[in-house]
């Protein structure tokens, strides 16, 4: 009983008054905070809270690639480590990193690395970590927006930044940036990041059936929700710079009045 | 031609800078008829060049910089030196003393792994390791002083217009300060009092490289302090 209970659960990701489970509307992105530089010892770094995510981002370099096989004549490797920590889910999570995570690994590299001017440094490496503290659903996607974020801040030279956001279908319906409930329910899950600086999708994944009018009206919302969160990493990465110059010229009117 | 930033304005990575028939400068792509910024940094329109100031960034050789680094590894007949840069240094024993030839059989005997040398780079163009050197007037093995690690990018700041930032900085801390191209500073003084103080100035001026009117707040600083 209990398992057709979870089952028919499937209903209720939506209720009558067409709100989902956290209380959002079909088409709302959960709660955003960006932070960035952070960390002192990385060259560049970002933490994001998207929803019940908490992921940091680092990197490093471009440094001296290492073993120096992997070192390429013409631009840098890019190299990409997805990480969940151990306690970043209800069960305890292996620290080794799994199938999925090198997987995710891979698809991360592959949406970050069309934004990086990696033909500036040749023979060596930029390494980006992503590390999820506590994952809720939409991680990679988190972890795209957030490892974007980091390599600006280390002042790698990039085309643009991406952005990065899932749609998904649940209850016979889209909806925009599943939950961790909603994505393990839902009928279907389409993770998208996109860099709105060319118009470019530079991720995009399917898990589960979507028919080709859903697949189109979710892409374009998917797209969409990406360009608000290509603003809000805009706004980020001032911030901090903004608050300083905001601080520091005003100073000399006021010493000028005494 | 349309400008679509202010010039000094802040921008951010694949933010559209100016559409039109302008000249692609620092840290800038062009994409069919429009500019963008590739990096954080602050726009800077001189006629119809347009280049972003960048905050943050590797520091990349280039032949004549002056760089503080640190030996890191010994080699057959040089050394290896972390100078901050993606690419390690390499600094070949004939390049340190004209007198260490062939008859120094122990390298280590004249710099060892962790000694601080101030040298010039000879020769860089990112398919080859930099080349530097240690023989010349003021070159060679840093004895004594603190260092302060900046960002490379910061580093015009840090000297301003013609020396100005620094000179201003030597007089008023009365130190000793060598700037070095890699973000790598060597500041020494006759008092602690004034290295501290010639420290937190170079800090204060790395927080606030990317605003404007910074030479004159310094400035103020010192008068501040003088009183």
């Amino acid at each position: 009983m209990i398992e057709l209970n979870f089952l028919h659960s499937e209903k209720d990701l939506i209720d009558k008054d067409g709100k989902r489970i956290d209380g959002r509307g079909l088409y709302d992105l959960r709660p955003l905070k960006l932070d960035v530089g952070l960390l002192d010892k990385a060259e560049g770094s970002a933490y994001i809270e998207h929803g019940k995510n908490r992921i940091l981002a680092a990197v490093y370099g471009p440094r001296e690639a290492h073993p120096k096989h992997i070192a390429l004549p013409h631009r840098a490797v890019v190299r990409c480590r997805y990480h969940m920590a151990p306690f970043s889910v209800d069960e305890r999570k292996s620290p080794a990193p799994s199938r999925r995570e090198h997987e995710i690994s891979k698809v991360i590299r592959e949406a970050l690395d069309p934004a990086i001017m990696s033909e500036y440094y040749p023979r060596a490496t930029i390494d980006v970590f992503i590390e999820v503290l506590q994952s809720d659903g939409g991680s990679r996607c988190a972890g795209i927006t957030a490892a974007s974020l980091a390599l600006a801040d280390a002042g790698i030279p990039m085309k643009g930044l991406v952005a990065a956001c899932a749609v998904g279908k649940i209850s016979g319906k889209i909806a925009l940036d599943l939950s961790d409930a909603e994505d393990k329910q839902g009928e279907a899950d389409l993770p998208v990041a996109y860099m709105p600086r060319n118009d470019r999708i530079t991720l995009i994944q399917m898990d589960g059936i979507l028919t080709q009018e859903e697949f189109e009206e979710g892409l374009s919302l998917a797209v969409n929700a990406c360009k608000d969160i290509h603003n809000r990493q805009q706004e980020a990465l001032k911030e901090k710079y903004l608050k300083i110059k905001k601080e520091v010229e005003v100073e000399p009117k006021m010493a000028g009045g005494n | 031609m349309t400008e679509q930033v202010q010039n000094k304005q802040l921008v951010s990575p694949g933010e559209l800078l100016c559409e039109g028939d302008y000249l692609v400068g620092e840290n800038t792509f062009r994409d069919v008829d429009k500019v963008y910024s590739s990096q954080v940094g602050v726009v800077d329109f001189s006629e119809k060049r347009v280049s972003v100031i960048r905050i943050k960034g590797p520091y990349l050789p280039r032949p004549d910089d002056l760089v503080i680094g640190r030996i890191v590894d010994i080699l057959m007949s040089g050394w290896l030196v972390d100078i901050h840069a993606p690419y390690p240094a390499l600094l070949p024993a004939s390049e340190v003393s004209s007198q260490t030839g062939r008859q120094v059989s122990d390298l280590s005997t004249i710099l060892r792994v962790g000694d601080l040398v101030i040298s010039k780079v000879l020769e860089f163009d990112r398919t080859r390791d930099p080349l530097i050197t240690a023989q010349g007037p003021g070159l060679g093995r840093v004895s004594t002083g603190k260092t302060v690690e900046i960002s490379s990018a910061k580093i015009p700041r840090l000297i301003g217009r013609n020396g100005s930032m620094v000179d201003l900085l030597k007089k008023e801390t009365r130190s000793h300060i060598l700037v070095g191209q890699n973000g790598i500073v060597l500041v020494s003084s006759e008092s602690p009092e004034g290295e501290r103080a010639a420290i937190s100035v170079i800090k204060m001026i790395e927080r606030e490289a990317h605003t404007q009117g910074l030479t004159d707040r310094v400035k103020a600083l010192f008068e501040k302090e003088a009183k």
